[in-house]
């Protein structure tokens, strides 16, 4: 393993890396456009120059030394670029030197000769690497008093990306991220010098399922989202960690959020998961049904129509219709969009206050979103955590496959379902009609939740804390984005600036607060009308019993998985090794 | 410590506690203002009428098209959290401008940093400083309100310009 130097700092590193990769891996930062861990190296921002040398040899070989003992390091007479220099024994670095950081200010002089310098209009201000550059590392001020060449400013390059011309620094991260990421090679330079653009291919779109990732890792404003566009400045929106629920992946995302919306879903670095990337799938398409056409209280039908109640209410309500079937005439639907505290807790309830065995869950299985890369084939989030923890009937339960029959011939007479959509299964759904009693643990007002008799205002992945079991065994770790009536105390700092500090009569603060609970909380209220007390408080409870009721959950806490960055299911003692995640740069809000 | 002894020299004397000849003295300084200019302004029949200089009313400057891009900069800095920006996409050649913009007066500390932060130079103190509302609802100002034409805003501009 070689030895080198960094600004003074002994580094012992692996043969073959760069210089800017020892750097980072040892918490170190080299300035630097164009270079990103997961795409090959192409040099051509000219940030990373940095001073490298190496010790002096005598003709025999051996390295002379100075008086103290020290070895006499002879440079290199022009900088070199880190990012495409590969470490030798004994290399010396110097990254904050004069003549360095001459050499970054000049290239940031010349990185900014032709942008335009539109930050107030631009989405990407405030997350800016070119603009956090420009405070850290430039002088502030341009020489360059000629006209700046302009560009068009407004191209569209498919279905979701805006691309501005005239802010692109020319770094080519979008060129080797359609190569050698997404696989689809359409984008490339055209012209030379100043004049040297980014253009598509005649004819072609970038439209690949991946296209999205281009955003977060332009390094400036140049490439936009068209979803996004505008809605939001960065600094006024609260990012909390989450896992994106559109397929069994388990993406680690951040969720964005102003004035208790979700506006924006971006990717979260995770090396053993999805490292820098997400699908555009999970970023679109799971982010409106939370803020839209939700169940914001509890209901209860009365006369063909659903009537908003009380929880005590709804409670009561249940309790009582409940207690109308005998055990076995009741089905528990757990699912797979849930964290594995609510289907816990589901499980939990019908095994031990309903006394049934009839517990299953739908899955969704949709082999054509499976693709190569990050989409598998499992579209819930959770179903692996599920029937871990119990969503599985047992030996004379009834199976979702047997559901139909069943409830045809009357065996099952009612349906507790902690989930809204079951549209895949339409024969169920026409059956339903039939149903004595339908309880639901409703998000969103769905077809299915129409037809219910009872219905409970769940939480959705956003607003609650808990855990998914992604499809390669691994348990990660989400916390809530948004408020609502229950968390709002937990949310605390953690909501948007407005949010946080907006009062009674701010006219940002009137939205209601949505009066939903989490799945457990639901099912820990409703066992306390059957007389069956459990002492829950948080989240954090539920899962310090599963990890000691299920052996493949033990030694697990939701800060280990936090500082793990997830953990594999019976693996808890043995997690992957931590290493610094790459953060193309730092001043981001939150 | 100084503290005064109630000595014989300390008392008043007999015309001192009879007080007339101070009143006398008071009335004669009454009656020399009497003939002295006057400075009361006889407000709201009477408007004053400030320098460039004064902090009224933030407004937003209304050129043919609109000036503000709706960055949010103002927003940002405002400390007492009183402005409110949307910004949303047009055709035009700015890109963005705001669909809603809203300035709670009940918040506004008049401190002027909305204006200094403007890039576009969009939002200024205007020389507005007749503030009645009725309800906290009509404090709030939308678009409406707050666009004033720019020739009357001619003034803080030239103002402004003096300091830049």
């Amino acid at each position: 393993m070689p030895n080198i130097v960094i600004d003074g700092q002994k580094i012992e590193t692996a043969a073959g890396k760069t210089v800017i990769e020892a750097a980072y891996e040892n918490g170190m930062q080299i300035t630097h456009f164009c270079w990103h861990p997961e795409l090959s190296i192409s040099g051509n921002c000219r940030m990373c120059l940095v001073e490298i040398g190496m010790p002096k040899r005598m003709p025999d070989g051996s390295i002379q030394n100075d008086n103290e003992g020290n070895p006499v390091i002879s440079y290199f007479p022009k900088l070199q670029i880190a990012c495409a220099t590969t470490i030798a024994e004994g290399m010396h670095i110097n990254t904050k030197k004069d003549n360095v950081v001459k050499a970054q200010e000049a290239v940031m002089e010349f990185l900014l000769i032709n942008h335009p310098l539109d930050c107030p209009i631009c989405d990407e201000a405030g997350q800016c690497k070119l603009q956090e550059y420009g405070y850290k590392y430039s002088k502030g001020e341009s020489r360059f008093e000629e006209e700046k060449v302009h560009a068009p400013k407004h191209q569209s390059w498919g279905p979701t990306i805006v691309f501005d011309a005239e802010r692109c620094i020319k770094c080519s991260r979008c060129i080797r991220f359609g190569q050698e990421v997404a696989k689809q090679d359409v984008l490339t330079f055209v012209n030379r010098g100043d004049h040297v653009k980014i253009e598509l291919f005649e004819g072609t779109q970038f439209d690949n399922p991946y296209s999205m990732n281009v955003i977060d890792i332009c390094p400036v404003g140049a490439l936009t989202s068209k979803d996004f566009r505008f809605k939001s400045r960065v600094w006024d929106m609260s990012f909390n960690d989450s896992i994106c629920p559109g397929c069994a992946r388990g993406c680690n995302i951040k969720i964005g959020v102003r004035n208790n919306e979700i506006l924006r879903i971006e990717p979260r670095t995770n090396p053993y998961v999805n490292k820098y990337w997400m699908c555009d799938y999970g970023r679109l398409s799971q982010y409106k049904f939370v803020n839209e056409d939700r169940v914001t209280e509890p209901m209860i039908r009365w006369k063909d129509e659903l009537i908003p109640c009380s929880w005590d209410e709804a409670y009561a309500k249940a309790e009582e219709s409940l207690k109308k079937f005998m055990p076995e005439e009741i089905m528990f639907i757990g699912s797979g969009r849930t964290a594995n505290e609510g289907n816990y807790i589901l499980s939990k309830f019908a095994m031990e206050v309903i006394k049934s065995e009839n517990i299953d869950l739908f899955s969704d299985i949709d082999e054509s979103f499976k693709d190569d890369f990050l989409k598998v084939s499992d579209k819930k989030p959770n179903c692996r955590g599920a029937v871990e923890v119990g969503i599985i009937p047992e030996k004379n339960g009834v199976k979702v496959q047997n559901l139909h029959d069943k409830m045809r011939f009357k065996n099952i007479k009612a349906i507790y379902i902690i989930t809204d959509q079951i549209v895949q299964f339409r024969p169920i759904l026409d059956e339903i009609d039939d149903l004595e009693l339908l309880i639901v643990h409703a998000y969103n007002l769905t077809s299915l939740t129409k037809k219910a008799d009872i219905v409970f205002a769940a939480s959705t992945y956003a607003e609650i804390e808990g855990t998914y079991v992604n499809v390669d065994k691994r348990v990660q770790h989400l916390t809530p984005a948004l408020v609502t009536a229950e968390n709002l105390r937990f949310m605390g700092m953690k909501m948007s600036r407005l949010d946080k500090f907006g009062a009674s009569n701010d006219r940002w603060t009137q939205h209601k607060l949505r009066n939903t609970l989490p799945h457990w909380k639901i099912l820990t209220k409703l066992a306390e009308q059957f007389n069956v007390k459990w002492n829950y408080k948080s989240a954090k409870d539920v899962f310090k019993e599963i990890t000691e009721k299920i052996p493949s959950f033990a030694g697990m806490t939701y800060e280990k998985l936090d500082e793990y960055q997830g953990l594999t299911l019976g693996k808890a003692e043995q997690p992957d090794p931590k290493v610094i995640n790459y953060e193309s740069h730092v001043m981001k809000p939150n | 410590m100084n503290i005064t002894k109630n000595t014989e020299n300390d008392r008043m004397n007999f015309w001192e506690k009879i007080y007339l000849p101070e009143i006398a003295r008071g009335m004669g300084l009454t009656l020399k203002q009497v003939f002295k200019p006057k400075f009361t302004r006889q407000y709201p029949e009477e408007v004053w009428n400030p320098e460039g200089s004064y902090r009224g009313r933030p407004v937003l400057v209304k050129e043919e098209g609109e000036r503000c891009v709706a960055c949010g900069l103002c927003s940002r800095v405002c400390p007492a959290l009183a402005i409110e920006v949307q910004a949303s996409e047009t055709e035009k050649d700015k890109e963005r401008y705001p669909v809603k913009f809203e300035i709670n007066m009940l918040r506004c500390i008049f401190c002027g940093f909305c204006e200094e932060v403007c890039p576009e130079e969009a939002i200024v103190m205007s020389k507005d400083y007749h503030l009645v509302f009725q309800s906290q609802e009509e404090a709030i100002l939308g678009k409406d309100k707050l666009e004033v034409p720019i020739a009357k805003l001619q003034d803080r501009l030239e103002f402004l310009r003096q300091y830049r």
